[in-house]
This record gives structure tokens, sequence and C-alpha cells, in this order.
């Protein structure tokens, strides 16, 4: 099946219906394994002892935040270039699921904090522009709701998302570039991973798990907005014949 | 059994919260979906359909 017929919303529920149960699946066992190997397998680290366990669902919800600004800058570019038919529903759709993402982000991030550098908060670089992240998420979701009509909505969503990009770079680039109590990358870093592969292994089992997850919780936020716009349309409809 | 050392606290809070925070996107999408499916069934039990959706019916 080519791109192109999945602009058709009707075959795209169709993929959707064969789809979801798979992507479900996987991401539970994803997550039966990764949990397994986080919490009875994976080593204390030598210095933060127990807490390393929070990297877990930190680290996984840090990447899916950007991940997710990434997905919806891509789909900013279908509105306004391309014009795909799905491209401002797959944005609409990403938008909550980044929020929730990063706040997730946030919250564990202030968890790990507290017992390792002493303070819930500190307003450097990396902890900052992910906070902008977050309050970036919360302004697309208004301006879904403000702009009643989608594609009027759609386009201006899509340029705040092209230039809320410029944050993401600022976000995984904070740490080299100003001082920060933050631990520089670990991971995604020139020269390979400096985590141990005891702890590498289920923190990327884990990345996955919550890739999947992520990927199942937005076609299945799709098919509830495409569902959504065929109500409107209906009610459009409607008061037309009323 | 785990031993989560001096900072248990922390660490269950962190992953309580991943729960109800993913708990609570699944439970949102679910009922999202229920709710639109029931309004396009009611809408289109009272006769309101998409011209498209008579063009496929047929």
């Amino acid at each position: 099946m080519a791109l192109i017929d999945l602009a058709n919303p009707t075959r795209f529920l169709n993929l959707v219906a064969r789809v979801l149960p798979l992507l479900a699946g996987a991401a539970a066992i994803a997550f039966a394994v990764g949990l397994y190997q986080a919490l009875l397998v994976a080593p204390n680290d030598y210095q933060q002892g127990a807490t390393v366990k929070i990297m877990f669902i930190h680290v996984p919800s840090a990447w899916l935040a950007m991940f997710c600004w990434g997905a919806m800058t891509i789909a900013a570019l279908g509105t306004l270039v391309w014009r795909h038919p799905l491209a401002d529903v797959a944005a609409k759709a990403a938008a909550p699921l980044g929020a929730a993402f990063t706040f997730l982000c946030l919250l564990t991030g202030s968890l790990w904090g507290r017992p390792m550098w002493g303070a819930y908060w500190v307003w450097d670089g990396r902890l900052t522009s992910v906070l902008v992240l977050f309050l970036m998420y919360l302004g697309v979701i208004a301006l879904w709701r403000v702009v009643e009509d989608p594609s009027r909505a759609a386009r201006a969503v899509a340029i705040l998302t092209l230039v809320g990009a410029i944050n993401l770079p600022i976000i995984k680039f904070s740490v080299d570039w100003w001082a920060t109590l933050h631990q520089p990358a670990s991971v995604l870093r020139l020269g390979g991973p400096t985590i141990h592969p005891s702890i590498l292994v289920p923190l990327l089992v884990m990345a996955l798990a919550f890739v999947l997850l992520f990927l199942t919780l937005h076609l299945a936020a799709m098919r509830n907005e495409i569902l959504r716009r065929r109500v409107r349309t209906l009610r459009l409809l409607q008061a037309r014949g009323a | 059994m785990m031993e989560l050392g001096p900072y248990a606290g922390f660490i269950v809070a962190a992953y309580s919260a991943a729960l109800v925070v993913i708990g609570a996107l699944i439970g949102w999408i679910v009922v999202d979906h229920r709710a639109q499916r029931r309004t396009l069934a009611d809408l289109e039990a009272r006769g309101i359909t998409r011209r498209s959706s008579t063009v496929e019916a047929a």
C-alpha cells in the first residue's frame, strides 16, 4: 500500500483496525520484558544506587517528548507543503501524547534529581528547554481548541510547530553548551554509549516499549480524530438541513 | 524481592506517575473512541449521512 493510498481516511481506518492489535500486543510484550530487566535484572549504579531505575522511564519519556515534536514537524510539512489530508490529523493526535510524555519526563526527572542533586528543580539549560517544550505542546493543544475550522487551525499549528522545532537541537545540545547539573549525553553520542551493557540493554528495551506504545496510542488517537471530523461534517449537514 | 535502598519512595513515585500518566492516556483514547462511535451511529441512525458514504454503500 502506497503512502498516497492512506490519504483516503476510510482506507486508513481499515489499516488501523488491522495494525492496532498487533502494535498493542508488541508494546505489552516489550514492556513486560523491559520492566523485568529494568527492575529485576539490571544492577544498581555504583554511585546512584537504585535511583538509576528511574532512568528506565525518564530517558524513554524524554526521547519520546522530542520524537513526538519531530513527528509533528514532519506532519507540519505535510500540511503546508504536500497538503496530505491526514497530516494535520496526525499532528493533532500527537500533541496530547507529546505533552503527556514531556510531563512524565519532567516529573520523573524531578523525582530523580531530588535524591541525586538535592533539588527537585534547577533553572539550567536542559531542564528549562524541556519545560519550554512542554509549554509549546500546551500552546499547540490550545490553538487546536480555539480555532474552530480544522483546516485553518492546521495551518496555524503547522507554523507554530515548525518554529518550535528550533527547540529540539537546543534541548539535545544544552548539556554541551551550558554549565548544568544534568549529565551529558551517554547513549546517543559520537563515540558510542558510555553506559554498561547491563544497564544499556534494559534501557533500550524500555525505549522500544515506549515507542511501540506511542505508535499504538497515536494511531488510535488519529482514528478518533477522523471519527470526530466525520461527526463535525454530519452536524454541519444536519444544521444546513434544519 | 527488589532492594530499592534509602530512596525507594522516589523510585516508587516515579513508576507510579508513569503508570498513572500512561493509564490516563489509554483511558482517554478508549473513552473518546466510544463517544465518537456512539455519536456517529446516532447521527447516521437519524438519516444524516455523508455523500461519500452513500457512494461507498452503493
